[in-house]
């Protein structure tokens, strides 16, 4: 609340516009590569959320971290692609935000597995940084990031 | 039947990648040549899925299990048609560039589904 407001206006007052027909409500984070990576992160978001419910549904007690750690991958993704379609400047930080979180963990969870891989008797999305997923889950958030740190 | 079908629609989608990556590569939005071809690339799948769900029925038994497997069949029925609907939001080669990946992640699907059958001959 107390930092700056940047509630969207009436239209051109941010400056120049670059799309013009942009959707009502203000700044489309979905244009131009932002299409990419929402595409991409729709597709994580697939592949983590049916993952996590197979796995968390069927055999919890085999692997019970593993499948938590998937699951709340799930849960990040879904909201990132959420605020992406969303759009706005307050999605726009979140979605910032969220990502910055992604990366860490992707990180923490990578580093984790190949220091003690007894822990995870199966893998979780994030396992060796995402090697399974063709390092796609730690390729995005720093991509993401770089698309958003410019307000739209 | 199946695993003819499955090689065929990553050859498929790859071409299909390719040619979205030309497109993408000299600033061209996705055009109609574009959607007949995810419209055929679509058509396989749509077969790929009638002939999966028919061999489950008949009985038979993919290595990873039935829910994965089809799971994974309609997962690569829904990539290149939903990523073709993005691309008619973003005319530019951004909508391109898009197809290429949706056509890439299903090429990455059939290999994963051809493991999952798992069991030669059908």
């Amino acid at each position: 609340m107390p930092d700056t407001d940047h509630t969207p206006a009436a239209a051109g007052s941010a400056g120049a516009a670059p799309d013009a027909p942009a959707a009502p409500g203000g700044r489309r984070l979905v244009s131009g590569p932002g299409l990419l990576l929402v595409w991409l992160y729709g597709v994580i978001t697939v592949g983590a959320v049916s993952r996590s419910v197979y796995q968390i549904s069927t055999e919890f007690d085999r692997a019970p971290l593993p499948y938590t750690l998937t699951g709340a991958a799930a849960l990040v993704y879904c909201f990132i692609t959420y605020s992406l379609v969303r759009g706005g400047e307050r999605a726009r930080r979140a979605a910032r935000l969220c990502c910055a979180a992604e990366l860490a963990g992707v990180l923490v969870v990578g580093t984790w597995t190949l220091l003690r891989p007894e822990a995870f008797p199966d893998a979780t999305v994030w396992s060796q940084f995402g090697m399974g997923y063709l390092f796609i889950p730690v390729i995005l958030p720093i991509t993401g990031m770089l698309w958003l740190r410019v307000r739209r | 039947m199946l695993d003819a079908l499955t090689v065929a629609i990553g050859a498929a989608a790859l071409a299909l990648a390719a040619w979205c990556g030309f497109a993408a590569l000299r600033n061209q939005p996705t055009k109609d040549w574009h959607f007949i071809g995810m419209g055929v690339v679509t058509l396989l799948v749509l077969a790929q899925l009638v002939v999966g769900i028919v061999m489950l029925a008949r009985g038979q038994r993919p290595d990873e299990g039935s829910v994965i497997f089809l799971a994974y069949l309609v997962g690569a029925f829904a990539a290149v048609p939903a990523a073709g609907l993005l691309s008619l939001s973003e005319r530019t080669k951004w909508g391109s560039v898009t197809v290429a990946a949706g056509a890439v992640v299903l090429a990455v699907l059939e290999v994963r589904l051809y493991d999952i059958w798992g069991t030669p001959g059908a």
